[in-house]
């Protein structure tokens, strides 16, 4: 089968003055129909700003290369109003920050039903009773009052719960959640992950999830890519269970109820700047051998659906 | 709210009130003209005194109290409407637009405003109305550049961004998102445009290029009270005080707002 979405080779580029920062620099991944995938990664790994190419809303970009076909259709190769029409139609988002996503001067209801009129051909009492229809869906009680309330007046889960249903709204095929649980605690998280869960065995929906943490992904996901230095270092089924990228294993290692001995990574995070030579994360592996300074390595696949880049066999 | 807002407050009231009811409230009709009255200072019969035609300087500052208020209006919804426009396009696109519009609106700041405002005069015909029109073409670029500012930190915003990614277009954007935000500020820029626009519109009508006689307006009214000012110091402490007190006025209540 075709996959949902397929990224080749993304590379997003800003510039700060002479510099050039490399946001991204040749990623490739897929996603299946149905199908979740975690996106992983330390932040400025370039989760988001990947996540955001995916429908060329990114404009502020020096460059931006490669290819992200959807439906066979190259997205960075669409126009303006094209990609409107496929914005929070077809492929839709949920951000991080719930609270100030919404527009604080508009009460929940009126951002619902203009959202639902700007996709669908639906009068404004039909949107307003398929918006109380979907808040009720993503649980939110009282959904009548709440309907009438401003993002300020509800909680962080409360206001997640309403992107979720804004972002659900026109039954899109793939859904982009942008570290959706973040900011939220602990307790919420659980209930929107359950509310994510529900969602994708309800309407066959794709998920593309990124966070830093890994204990979510592991519930949550069928398969992982994990990001380092703008670039995905590791891709597929089994990294959970048999990471082969010296990146992954020190990130899994590092998660609360590892077993085992913990790996200690040295240094930081390459600036964008100026990335090492040859494999990017040569500076901190602890594996390193001499072709890893000069020579970038390619990606692989070792096993069955399991992609890494990494000279070590 | 506090008291020097209060009292900007109350100053705009009465002259919205006198304003409105004009005819109400004068007690000659502004242009009638009483040869038997000339120049008669302050007195029962004639509370502000006449001017040299023997007209009621009371009944004909009343009048003008329109014509002030009008320019404030008028002129600043004109510049409001190029400025808004202007600023928001500008600061929404960025890049060439931004520099062409902000380069445009350095160029219209490098005129002496009043150079080009007696010029236009010169081309058009001195009515009230296009005296207010070419005062809002002349005092758009503050509230361009102010606009600017605002919708270029706005536009970072989560929930513009949000929009965006959800499919909305440029145009709704900038009208839904953007735009209410950038209301307080612009408001108060407006209100206070409008003290200049009074000031504006007395000095040209002062200089005999603004508002005509026999329309009387606070400008012209001082500017006949200057030739007699030695006989007749009521004619141009009057409508100067008007002048004073309304600009006061907005500028107090523009200050009390930005608060």
């Amino acid at each position: 089968m075709l996959p949902i979405l397929s990224v080749k080779n993304l590379k997003v580029y800003f510039s700060r003055g002479k510099k050039i920062i490399k946001a991204v620099d040749g990623v490739s991944f897929f996603i299946k129909q149905g199908e979740t995938l975690g996106l992983a990664g330390e932040s400025g790994s370039g989760k988001t700003v990947t996540a955001l190419s995916l429908t060329k809303l990114i404009s502020e970009a020096k460059f931006l290369g490669g290819e992200v076909v959807f439906k066979q259709k190259d997205i960075l190769k669409l126009t303006s109003p094209q990609l409107q029409k496929i914005r929070g139609k077809e492929i839709a988002y949920v951000f991080q920050n719930p609270v100030s996503s919404l527009n604080p001067v508009f009460r929940i209801g009126t951002q619902m039903v203009e959202i639902i009129r700007l996709h669908q051909k639906k009068n404004k009492k039909e949107a307003k009773s398929y918006a109380l229809e979907m808040l009720e869906r993503v649980g939110i009680p009282d959904a009548e009052k709440n309907f009438e309330s401003y993002p300020h007046q509800l909680s962080g889960g409360m206001n997640q719960r309403v992107m979720i249903a804004m972002a659900l709204s026109s039954q899109p095929s793939l859904l982009i959640a942008d570290e959706p649980t973040t900011n939220l605690d602990l307790t919420t998280q659980a209930q929107i992950l359950e509310l994510l869960q529900k969602i994708r065995r309800e309407q066959d929906l794709s998920l593309l999830f990124i966070t830093h943490n890994l204990e979510i992904l592991k519930r949550l996901v069928d398969r992982l890519a994990i990001m380092y230095a703008a670039q995905i270092v590791e891709f597929g089924e089994s990294l959970f269970t048999r990471p082969l990228h010296p990146y992954t294993q020190a990130l899994l290692s590092a998660q609360p109820g590892y077993e085992g001995r913990r790996q200690i990574l040295k240094g930081e995070v390459p600036s964008p700047f100026d990335f090492p030579s040859g494999c990017r994360f040569h500076p901190r592996c602890p594996f390193k051998k001499a072709i890893c300074e000069k020579e970038e390595p390619p990606m692989q696949e070792r096993e069955k659906g399991h992609f890494v880049a990494c000279h070590l066999k | 709210m506090n008291k020097l807002t209060l009292f900007g407050i109350s100053i705009i009231a009465v002259l919205i009130l006198l304003a409105i009811f004009a005819p109400l409230i004068s007690p000659y009709n502004p242009q009638a003209i009483d040869v038997d009255n000339i120049l008669s200072p302050p007195s029962r019969t004639h509370i502000l005194g006449t001017d040299s035609l023997g007209r009621d300087l009371f009944s004909r500052m009343v009048y003008g109290a329109r014509v002030s208020l009008e320019v404030g209006l008028v002129a600043v919804g004109v510049s409001l409407i190029i400025g808004v426009l202007f600023g928001s396009l500008a600061g929404y696109w960025g890049g060439r637009v931004d520099s062409l519009i902000m380069r445009f609106v350095d160029i219209m700041l490098c005129f002496p405003t009043f150079f080009l405002l007696i010029t236009m005069v010169a081309f058009l015909k001195a009515t009230v109305f296009n005296i207010m029109l070419i005062i809002g073409l002349t005092s758009w670029m503050g509230l361009a550049r102010l606009v600017r500012a605002e919708v270029l930190s706005i536009k970072e915003r989560d929930f513009v961004r949000y929009a965006k990614a959800m499919g909305a277009g440029n145009f709704k954007i900038i009208s839904r998102h953007i735009l209410p935000h950038t209301l307080p500020p612009v408001l108060v820029a407006a209100i206070l445009g409008m003290g200049g626009a009074i000031l504006t519109e007395s000095a040209l009508s002062f200089l005999g290029l603004g508002v005509q006689p026999p329309t009387p307006s606070w400008g012209n009214i001082l500017m006949e009270g200057k030739a007699v000012i030695d006989i007749g110091w009521w004619l141009t402490l009057f409508p100067g005080l008007a002048i004073l007190l309304a600009v006061l006025g907005y500028n107090l209540l523009g200050e009390g707002l930005r608060r």
